[in-house]
This record gives C-alpha cells, sequence and structure tokens, in this order.
C-alpha cells in the first residue's frame, strides 16, 4: 500500500483516538474523602478551625547534628490503624500515609470492598524518600565503627520510592496499581493529577491519591536550606514562616500528610457520596532553567493552562492558594505570575497556608488544598499570617492577611505547587454543581 | 549466662520488635512463628540485636537453629556461657 491508501485509515484512526480522549476528557473526577495530619490538627474539621484562626503550631525541634530549627510535627494516634509492630518495621512516611488513608477511606463512608481492591489505584507524592532512613542507618553504624555488618536489613524496604504507597496498600488490603510520584514540592498537586488521568483512563476505578512528608526527621534537609540561606527562622517560632512578609528569611520544614479518595462523578452521585468538589483543570509544566531558583513566566504559563483545561476565565478564580514558601525571591516571583494572569480579572482572593503549617513538602500542595476545601460551604478564605509589613514586590489586590475574609460564596479555588528543578503545578478544584 | 538468662533475653528482643508479643502461652519447644506474629524480617532482628548486644555472628545456615526458645538457648548456650 501506498501513502495515498493509507492515509484515510490513518485519519480515521487519529479520529477515532482523538474522541475516545475527548470522552475520557469529559469524565468529571471528584473528591469524596479527605484524610490528613497537618502540624496542629489530625483531621479536615480541625485542620480548618487552625486555619481560619491562623493558629501556628511551629515548634523548635533539635535535630541530630544540626541543633535546633523551626520545624511543624504532626501528632495523631499512630497506632489507630495499624499495630506498633508495624509502624516500627515501616517507616514514619508509611505512618503518616496509612492513617490518612483509612481516615480518608472513613470520611468518603466507602467500605474497602465497594470497588473491587484490584481496581483500586494509590498514587502518592513525595518530594524525597528515604533521606531519614539512610540518614538514621549511617549513624546506627557509626556506633559500630561504621561497620556495614550492622546495616539493617529493613533499609531496602523501607527506602525505595514506593514504600509509603505500599504501606497503604499493605494496610488496607488493596491489590490495585500502587507508586510513587516524585515531583520534589509540586508532589502533593501532581498526584492528585496522576489519580484524575488514571481514573479517566479507565485505568483504576477509585484513586487514592495526595502526598506525604517526612522532612523533618532528616538533619541533612535542614542543613541544606542553612547552606542554601533559605532556612527560616525567628526567636518565637510560630513566627518563622511568613511568607510575602518583609522580614521573611526562609522555609520551615513540616512532616504531614493529606490522601483524597477520588472517583468518578456518576459513581459518587449513585452511592450518595458527599462531593467536596470537582477536579476541572490541572497543569503541570517545567522551568527548564535553573535547579532551584523559580521562574514566573513559566508560573503564569502553569495557570493559564489550568485554565484552559478548566474552560474557565481568571475572573471566574474565587481563591487562589499561593505556593509562596517564605523565601525572597520565590515570593515575589509567584506574585508576579498572578498579576501576569489575573492582572485584568475581578481579583480572587490570596492566601498562604505554609505560614500556619510551615512547608509539609511533597504533601503541602494537597493539604494546603484540603485546607480551603471547606471554603466551598463556609465561604471563608483563611488568612496569609505572620505578615506584619508586606512586602511592596509581593502586594496584590485582595491578599487575606492575618484575619479571615468572609465571602457571599466561594465556587473555585486554584492551588499553586511548585519545586526545585523546575517543576510547576496548579490544580482548579470547582464547588460541585449538577 | 545461664540457660534462664538465654531465655529471658531472648523474649526481651521479641518484645523490642513487638511490644504486643503475648508469651503467657508461650511454648518453648514448638517454633516460635506459629505462636507470635514473626515472620522471617523479624528473625533478622533477633539476629541483628544478637550481634549489637553480644558481638554473636549467627552463619545463615544456622538461622533454623534459633526456631523455638529451646533450640535457641541450645545453641546460644556455648556461644555466650562467658558473658
Amino acid at each position: 500500500m501506498n501513502s495515498t491508501t493509507t492515509q484515510p485509515i490513518y485519519n480515521k484512526l487519529t479520529s477515532i483516538r482523538q474522541s475516545t480522549i475527548m470522552d475520557y476528557n469529559q469524565q468529571r473526577i471528584v473528591i469524596t474523602g479527605v484524610g490528613l495530619v497537618a502540624p496542629g490538627a489530625d483531621n479536615l474539621k480541625d485542620f480548618r478551625t487552625q486555619l481560619l484562626t491562623g493558629t501556628s503550631k511551629i515548634r523548635e525541634i533539635d535535630l541530630r547534628y544540626f541543633g535546633p530549627a523551626p520545624a511543624g510535627i504532626c501528632t495523631f494516634d499512630e497506632t489507630r490503624y495499624r499495630k506498633k509492630k508495624e509502624n516500627k518495621r515501616g517507616t514514619r512516611a508509611g505512618c503518616l500515609g496509612v492513617y490518612c488513608a483509612h481516615e480518608a477511606m472513613a470520611d468518603a463512608a466507602l467500605d474497602i470492598d465497594f470497588y473491587k481492591r484490584s481496581r483500586i489505584g494509590v498514587y502518592v507524592g513525595l518530594t524525597e524518600h528515604g533521606t531519614v532512613e539512610t540518614e538514621n542507618e549511617i549513624y546506627n553504624i557509626s556506633q559500630f565503627n561504621y561497620d556495614v555488618k550492622y546495616w539493617t536489613h529493613h533499609h531496602n524496604p523501607r527506602t525505595v520510592l514506593n514504600n509509603p504507597a505500599g504501606e497503604i496498600t499493605m494496610s488496607l488490603g488493596i491489590t490495585g496499581p500502587h507508586y510513587a510520584i516524585g515531583a520534589a514540592c509540586a508532589a502533593g498537586n501532581a498526584s492528585l493529577i496522576q489519580g484524575v488521568q488514571m481514573l479517566r483512563l479507565g485505568e483504576v476505578d477509585m484513586a487514592l491519591a495526595g502526598g506525604i512528608s517526612e522532612s523533618t526527621g532528616s538533619f541533612g534537609i535542614f542543613a541544606s536550606f542553612k547552606a542554601q540561606g533559605a532556612l527560616g527562622e525567628a526567636e518565637d517560632p510560630r513566627m518563622a514562616c511568613r511568607p510575602f512578609d518583609m522580614a521573611r528569611n526562609g522555609i520551615v520544614v513540616s512532616e504531614g500528610a493529606c490522601i483524597y479518595v477520588l472517583e468518578r462523578l456518576e459513581k459518587a452521585l449513585e452511592r450518595g457520596a458527599k462531593i467536596y468538589g470537582e477536579i476541572v483543570g490541572y497543569c503541570i509544566n517545567s522551568d527548564a532553567r535553573d535547579f532551584v531558583l523559580p521562574y514566573d513566566k513559566r508560573q503564569a504559563e502553569c495557570m493559564q493552562q489550568a485554565l484552559d483545561r478548566a474552560g474557565l476565565q481568571p475572573s471566574d478564580i474565587d481563591i487562589i492558594n499561593t505556593h509562596a514558601t517564605g523565601t525572597r525571591q520565590g515570593d515575589i516571583e509567584e506574585c508576579k505570575a498572578i498579576r501576569q494572569i489575573f492582572g485584568e480579572a475581578p481579583s480572587p482572593y490570596i492566601n498562604n497556608t505554609k505560614s500556619i503549617i510551615g512547608h509539609a513538602m511533597g504533601a503541602a500542595g494537597v493539604l494546603e488544598l484540603a485546607g480551603n476545601l471547606p471554603a466551598f460551604e463556609d465561604s471563608m478564605v483563611h488568612p496569609t499570617i505572620n505578615v506584619t509589613h508586606l512586602d511592596p514586590e509581593c502586594e496584590l489586590p485582595n491578599m487575606v492577611i492575618n484575619k479571615p475574609t468572609q465571602l457571599p460564596s466561594v465556587s473555585t479555588i486554584l492551588n499553586n505547587s511548585f519545586g526545585m528543578v523546575g517543576i510547576n503545578s496548579v490544580i482548579i478544584v470547582k464547588k460541585y454543581r449538577e | 549466662m545461664t540457660r534462664d538468662d538465654i531465655k529471658d533475653l531472648i523474649l526481651e528482643i521479641i518484645k523490642d520488635i513487638d511490644e504486643d508479643a503475648n508469651f503467657a502461652t508461650l511454648q518453648s519447644d514448638q517454633p516460635l512463628r506459629d505462636q507470635l506474629d514473626l515472620d522471617s524480617m523479624d528473625f533478622l532482628d533477633i539476629v541483628m540485636e544478637l550481634r549489637k548486644r553480644h558481638k554473636l555472628q549467627i552463619p545463615e545456615e544456622d538461622y533454623p537453629q534459633l526456631a523455638s526458645l529451646d533450640s535457641c538457648v541450645n545453641y546460644l548456650e556455648p556461644m555466650l556461657k562467658n558473658v
């Protein structure tokens, strides 16, 4: 056959493929359950109260080799869903993830057998994994003159990248796919996007998607930020994370986790599920420029592409939850990006969750989104705290500073989450309407 | 170490691995794995703890000697007699 005869077949196949992709993309994916652990809360209701009251639980911890540093540490019932023995065998990330996954299932009022266990996917976003376990093990063998015969046999199963997601599947008896999404501090959003895509592709019928961070257990992560001049410090640790403020001096590292139940809309409606919101838009892109420095142009493109996918205009967005971590350049770049996209729009209200809970790394995007989802019900915008002198370069209309704002209604939330080595992610969630 | 000391040592190590372990009905001549919530990784933990606490290097081919509490004691007694 020559190209003249094959072309019509190719065109027809392409057309079928495109219409199939269109069908996939038209499937509506909703959030029906949220399980979370943040520094200061172990469920969404308490988390929302904490954010609306702007109550920081950041405190000073003492790290091996490093010394004192402000950090966000989580307190929760670690043995609610598995034994102490399993927590000891596994990792802190696994422990956080197992708690959140069970809590999300309970919140969704979902029995584990509602969907076939082989048709449930577990997608966990991680900034890093294995750092804590490796540091601990090197310390352990240092007590034995660095004799590697004392290196634990638990090292490999603890440090494989799928560890936290795998621990969730073991605890819940899920036999569908599980894996980690590595996307620096955009990983939480990236895993949510993965969950949406796998549901749309028909690969799974339900997804547990979210992010986890155990980074407060690693002195190296603190030391690296410090060496970079990007570690937040303050006499009062609760004041150490202060995005947009002139006195900001860096990141406050937190642990935390947040796992969502994602379902197809029709199935969620069929079983009468509570619907937190519908994921209508998303985008992930790359700066292709620098290891650590953020780039407003690509961040703006990422927001625009998420809006395009959602079929929304900038003026349709009610809340922008910023990624801003409290570093000088990072905060300014994001504000520049927001100006580029929203400059002409009736301005959305802008807040920042890290000012209250610190930077939960791989869990940041999903925790911050979760903290804003109740706005669909209470129409409140939680504040950015610790802003005494707003940096003029960060000034935007409708920034919600130090106290919450009551709006007539909230229908759309845009959640930014960016990460090192130039990765940007944006998710847009809409209040569910038929 | 006496035989009772060695028995206590093994139970102490198991308790470190699983503090919910119940020894009330433990039969010392029966395999530990059949009676307690222990798997192969836990046995490696026991081997590692013996190495850390008493510098014992137990070769892999001898691991079956640690199957029951009695066999542990029989196997470890000559190694720990001067401890």
